[in-house]
């Protein structure tokens, strides 16, 4: 008998926290870019959305993993979208029920979960060939990985677009506005969402050369 | 007819689903290497769009929505199943995108290879359940008006994906900085295509 792996040991913890950098399921697998964009005009949506993606994740990875050797490789895909949409059925209901205005915000994007790659990729490029402990961390893994770059996007977009955080007026608050600075509206705008990820891929990878892609 | 025309323009430039509401960018992203790629995913795109949402259309007005299943007798009247509207949706895309993988598979070899992995994610496409979604939200009267809105949809998609993958081909040739190369500098030109859309948002038709 094999010894047993330590719960976090360093190659389970690095599946927590790889996605958060190097391997970034937004800017470096590029997984999930729609829901991304859409909702992150204000802070908080974005953060609902990312405690959504984390629930749906872990959870729907848990049960691919554990159901990995029963599922024939033919109709897989069909097996992993009816697991994942009774997930996003399920966070639905529970956002409609305890936090109604924001789930009236993010309207589509919820049931856009199902679709949304990173679950998909993450299911079929891990859960369905990894035990059930590190497909549950690499599900929060990269759903917080998601997380990071909405919670940025929406961090500067609802800061620069109305002045405003989670809904505070932080700027007005600074007396800012009284210096002549003016909200930019073009920052609410959807447009802007790509060119702030634009942004900030190209921060990370002017730190991180080796993401470099070749022409 | 007016109302048709109306739905179908309007999905097309206004509510572009690329450029309005981030629909499909994975696969707007990774196939839009080339223009030959990406004109065969938009035709696949429109095909889908254009069969499933009408069909989805039926499914929440005869099966889903509260007080449809009515025509089973007055018991059911105040029946609402709604909540599994997403998952009856995903049922139906995903057994479409299987048909349309082997008509293609048959008739067009050279661009099912092409295409590869991602005919099947079609299935998972956000654009298509976007366009089911955006469908129910919208509450379109009849079952034309919600198939103009699916092909307009598809149309929409298809330009936005033949537009980024024509405007990659040429930027192959000039000197971007290294670390917005491929996925970056994408990003950037998308945006700016979307703010080039968003001259459209004025029209009222």
């Amino acid at each position: 008998m094999k010894d047993r792996e330590p719960l976090f040991s360093s190659k389970n913890l690095k599946l927590l926290t790889n996605p958060l950098n190097d391997d970034n399921p937004i800017t470096v697998q590029v997984l999930g870019i729609c829901s991304a964009l859409a909702i992150t005009a204000k802070l908080e949506p974005a953060i609902v959305m990312t405690f959504s993606v984390v629930v749906v994740l872990s959870v729907s990875n848990v049960v691919i993993s554990l159901l990995r050797n029963y599922i024939p490789p033919r109709i897989r895909i069909i097996v992993q979208l009816t697991v994942v949409a009774s997930m996003v059925i399920l966070v639905d209901q529970f956002l409609k029920a305890f936090a109604y205005d924001v789930s009236k915000q993010l309207s589509v994007f919820v049931g856009l979960i199902i679709t949304n790659c990173i679950i998909m990729g993450r299911l079929e490029a891990f859960a369905m060939t990894n035990k059930p402990w590190p497909s549950f961390l690499d599900g929060i893994g990269n759903a917080a990985g998601y997380g990071v770059i909405l919670v940025i996007v929406g961090f500067f977009r609802e800061l620069l677009g109305s002045g405003e955080l989670f809904g505070w007026p932080i700027m007005e608050k600074l007396g800012i506005y009284n210096i002549g600075y003016e909200d930019n509206g073009l920052m609410i705008l959807p447009p802007m969402a790509l060119m702030v990820v634009g942004v900030i891929i190209w921060v990370q990878r002017a730190k991180n050369r080796e993401l470099i892609e070749d022409k | 007819m007016e109302n048709l025309i109306n739905i179908f323009v309007k999905s097309i430039f206004i509510d572009n689903m690329v450029f309005a509401y981030f629909l499909g960018m994975c696969s707007y992203l990774a196939v839009s290497k080339t223009v030959k790629t990406s004109v065969g995913l938009g035709i696949a795109v429109v095909f889908v769009l254009g069969i499933t949402v009408p069909i989805d259309y039926l499914i929440h007005n005869f099966l889903l929505k509260k007080g449809a299943l009515v025509w089973l007798g007055e018991r059911f009247v105040d029946v609402d199943l709604s909540f599994l509207s997403f998952i009856m949706f995903i049922a139906v895309i995903a057994s479409m995108v299987q048909l349309v993988e082997m008509v293609i598979e048959k008739f067009s070899p050279a661009l099912y290879y092409s295409l590869g992995i991602f005919l099947p994610l079609i299935a998972v496409n956000c654009a298509i359940l976007g366009g089911s979604l955006f469908m129910q939200q919208r509450e379109y009267h009849n079952i034309a008006e919600a198939t103009s809105f699916g092909l307009g949809s598809g149309i929409g998609f298809f330009l936005a994906i033949v537009g980024i993958a024509a405007i990659r081909e040429k930027i192959r040739y000039s000197n971007v900085p290294p670390p917005l190369r491929g996925l970056g500098i994408t990003f950037i030109i998308t945006g700016l295509m979307g703010i080039a859309f968003m001259s459209f948002m004025g029209f009222k038709l």
